[in-house]
């Protein structure tokens, strides 16, 4: 079969035509029905309902239902296995496919490529940013462009979230899949739909409500608003069911002997991410649909013209928003305390601790958020609760930063690329933590408040709990995914360029902010004085930006490369690195046992898993 | 041995059995109800913010109607489950069309009558048998529509699988040892009617009238 009619009649292509076709039925359905009942013609009601279906045919299309259907009919499918007859490896990617593993590189490609774009993003408004004054971009622009840039990233960290977890956690605990393949495979693929609807809103006039979309600016924002409400409503699916998944997996499929305290210490971070997924993107679903049926049946929920409460919205927004945010930095955390015992030949200190910190921020996490709202007109009574909770939260994240000091102290280190961006990631989030209580406090938020100090301290909480140890995975994992290694002088390049060009971002935008600059403007005025800094920041920025690109091609050229990596070259005892890499269809080929503590690095003869005899007879 | 058949012996060893695959299911949809939970909670919460201690005119009669039925239909599904475990067939599928028949008028009582889609009007046994808030009256229309919207929806789905559940039964499908499709349907249609029996008192009963 030649490449071009494996890529035409793949998922990826059979769903982008089915949600073009079901967007259109939409549309015209809509339509024909309104001309029948004597409504006026408008388009927003047959664009509403097109994309809501859209995201149905999409997986149609790509054949996420297939089984499911046939199951109601009250066939039995078996699950596929394996690369399809006749078709080559590379084919799998491209395909609806069961396998966790496959899921997890579909996750973490598509990851990269909405990086991408989401960067490309910023540095379109930030070079608009360089120079007081409007240079190329007009306001409509510019607000499409800050507000894609939002919601763009954030898909991408879910989608980079998932391609971790979903690599990672079934290898670890020693499970030959996810608990349930199908679902798996349909909580990637809805996140792609998800994400073509909301791009198709910036390109159908965009909108200009930044990603919190609230009303009543949303309410008359241009249609493009309902694209993004509904994507980003879509994509809550894949985050429920995802998180479900990993759930019961990690409940049920453990190795034997693995109990909860002899887990790696990033199932953990991956529980505490899936228990916020699976109940705190409800409410945010609930204000999506509520802002959605408001603009089109009419429904009042927020509009204060009917009587309607806007504060409403934003409750129910951050009750969600607020603990995203650790969906977004645990597993980055978890990557952190990871690597960090590999890289220092020494134990992992604090080991429960941290595990315990990890739900700690988790639930804690769901008693802050209308730190959000302190100048959105709220009692002062409720600042003060909201104030005091969230300066909780710094108590288990700074047990994490005492852990990882701890596990570093006297150890033996080494700096691989890994290595490097787990150290940049916490020096990037301590960044991030410090200035944060400046933002609990609400004296100091009332001034702070909308400003480009906001934009400093959560770029750098999640570029410090995401972006760099995701990198640090993506090089660390590499050659556990490919069988290859990575360039290591090209690694240590993208560090060298994206860790100091990233200081200089976030301080920059930090102090900008304390100057007065303020956020979501395409402008603003030379008297502030910020220009200079402006222009620091877009170098750092594109600085960045360059540096991604070398790492995409490092990891790229190196996949293809014919050299194969040592099969344990990080010396790490997890159970991932002791079979062949890539690894086999069904992971394990025997099963294993836990014998004995997960980060005994540097302890002479402990043993953390053993592999059980081969079954006899077989 | 070729390849091919080597890749189906592994691949066979890897399939859970039923009991497996059942439990692992079982906490899968405890989870996806826990999940739901915030989604009507969310609703709950916005009727409470928006309302307060209100509520609109809305026909008694017709609400204790409707919320009567589905609990009776509750009963039905609880009594196909109970056949299928005892492997009595008959009670089992009509139990099924009886549980799925009184979802439809659950249905049919809010949309066709409460909600009014038809805008129609009759007055019998001194009731007024269809509804007079529109989507657009304001807080109380958003709300209402918005309540009753999301649970009918889980109505209808719930219908829609009884019906699978009760097709699949005619063929012989399920068997006392194996019915996880008749215990995850029933288990999903209770978990519907106990959200309504919050949203009833929410919408019909709590607060004074606008
Ligand atoms: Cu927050």
């Amino acid at each position: 079969m030649g490449t071009g009619k494996i890529i035409l009649t793949s998922s990826f292509t059979r769903g982008i035509i089915g949600q073009a076709v079901f967007a259109a039925l939409g549309i015209a359905f809509i339509n024909v029905i309104r001309a029948a009942l004597g409504l006026e013609a408008t388009l927003e009601p047959g664009v509403v309902f097109g994309a809501l279906i859209s995201v149905i045919g999409f997986l149609l299309g790509a054949g996420v239902f297939t089984d499911w259907i046939k199951w109601i009919g009250g066939q039995k499918t078996p699950l596929r296995h394996g690369t399809p007859a006749g078709k080559p490896e590379w084919s799998r990617y491209l395909n609806v496919d069961y396998n966790h593993k496959v899921i997890g590189i579909q996750y973490g490609i598509t990851s990269v490529i909405i990086l991408l774009v989401g960067g490309i993003f910023a540095i379109t408004f930030r070079l608009e940013l360089a120079q007081p004054g409007m240079q190329f971009l007009d306001n409509d622009a510019y607000n499409t462009l800050f507000s894609g840039h939002g919601i763009v990233m954030i898909a991408s960290i879910l989608l980079g979230v998932g391609a971790m977890v979903n690599y990672l956690v079934p290898l670890m605990i020693g499970a030959p899949d996810m608990a349930f393949p199908r679902l798996n495979a349909f909580s990637y693929w809805v996140a792609v739909p998800s994400a073509i609807l909301i791009l198709a809103g910036m390109a159908v006039g965009g909108w200009d409500t930044g990603w919190v979309a609230y009303p009543p600016l949303s309410l008359r924002a241009p249609l493009g608003v309902q694209l993004f409400l509904l994507g980003f409503y879509m994509n809550g699916f894949s985050s429920i069911a995802g998180a479900i998944n990993l759930l019961v997996t990690v409940a049920t499929m453990r190795a034997k002997g693995m109990s909860l305290f002899r887990m790696p210490i990033f199932v953990w971070a991956a529980i505490a991410t899936a228990l916020i997924q699976f109940t705190a993107t409800q409410t945010v679903g609930v204000s999506l649909t509520m802002a959605v049926a408001e603009r089109v049946i009419g429904l009042n929920f927020f509009d204060p013209v009917g009587g309607g409460n806007p504060l409403l919205y934003q409750h129910l927004f951050w009750f969600y928003s607020h603990p995203v945010v650790y969906v977004f930095v645990l597993p980055g955390l978890g990557v952190i305390s990871e690597l960090l015992p590999v890289f220092s030949r020494k134990p992992l200190f604090g080991y429960k601790w941290i595990a315990l910190s990890s739900l700690g921020i988790a639930l804690l996490g769901f008693l802050v958020w209308a730190h959000h709202m302190f100048v959105a007109g709220m009692p002062n009574s409720l600042r003060y609760a909201f104030m005091l909770s969230t300066m909780f939260v710094a108590i288990p994240t700074g047990v994490k930063f005492f852990s990882w000091v701890g596990t570093m102290w006297e150890g033996k280190l080494s700096f691989e690329t890994p290595m490097l961006f787990v150290l940049g990631a916490i020096s990037v989030f301590l960044i991030g933590g410090v200035t944060g209580p400046i933002l609990a406090n609400v004296p100091t938020d009332l001034h702070l408040h909308d400003t480009y100090w906001i934009v400093g301290h959560f770029h750098a909480t999640m570029f410090g709990g995401f972006i760099f140890p995701f990198f640090a995975a993506l090089y660390y994992w590499f050659p556990k995914i490919t069988g290859r290694m990575y360039k290591e002088s090209l690694g240590k390049l993208h560090f060298w360029l994206m860790t100091p060009a990233f200081w200089v971002m976030s301080l920059g935008q930090m102090s900008a902010g304390i100057m007065g600059m303020r956020r979501r403007i395409a402008d603003y005025d030379p008297a502030l004085g910020v220009a200079n800094t402006q222009m620091l920041v877009t170098i750092a920025g594109l600085v960045i930006g360059w540096s991604v690109l070398i790492m995409v091609y490092n990891l790229v050229s190196s996949a293809r490369s014919q050299e194969m990596a040592a099969m344990n070259p990080w010396r790490s005892r997890s159970p991932e690195w002791q079979i062949p890499s890539p690894v086999p269809e069904f992971n394990y080929d025997v099963p294993f046992e836990v014998v004995g503590d997960p980060y005994d690095y540097g302890l002479s003869d402990s043993e953390y898993i053993r592999m059980m005899p081969a079954p006899s007879g077989d | 041995m070729s390849a091919a058949t080597a890749h189906h012996d592994e691949a066979h060893g890897h399939e859970p059995s039923y009991a497996q695959q059942t439990k692992s299911n079982r906490l899968g949809l405890w989870l996806f109800f826990f999940s739901e939970l915030f989604l009507f909670g969310a609703l709950f919460a916005a009727r409470f913010a928006l309302w307060g201690n209100t509520r609109p005119e809305l026909s008694q009669v017709l609400g204790l109607i409707v919320t009567s039925i589905l609990l009776v239909s509750g009963y039905f599904m609880y009594r196909a489950e109970v056949a299928i475990a005892h492997d009595d067939r008959k009670t089992f599928l009509s139990s099924l069309l009886a549980a799925a028949f009184l979802g439809i008028v659950f249905f049919v009582g809010v949309v066709i009558l409460e909600w009014n889609v038809f805008g129609l009007e009759l007055n019998a046994f001194g009731v007024e048998w269809f509804g007079r808030l529109k989507p657009r009256d304001g807080v109380y229309g958003g709300v209402f529509f918005a309540m009753t919207g999301m649970h009918a929806l889980h109505v209808l789905s719930g219908v829609i699988l009884i019906l699978f559940v009760w097709n699949n039964g005619r063929k012989g499908h399920f068997s006392p040892e194996q019915h996880w499709g008749v215990e995850a349907t029933a288990l999903y249609w209770h978990y519907v009617d106990v959200i309504w029996v919050f949203f009833y008192p929410a919408l019909y009963l709590i607060g004074h009238l606008a």
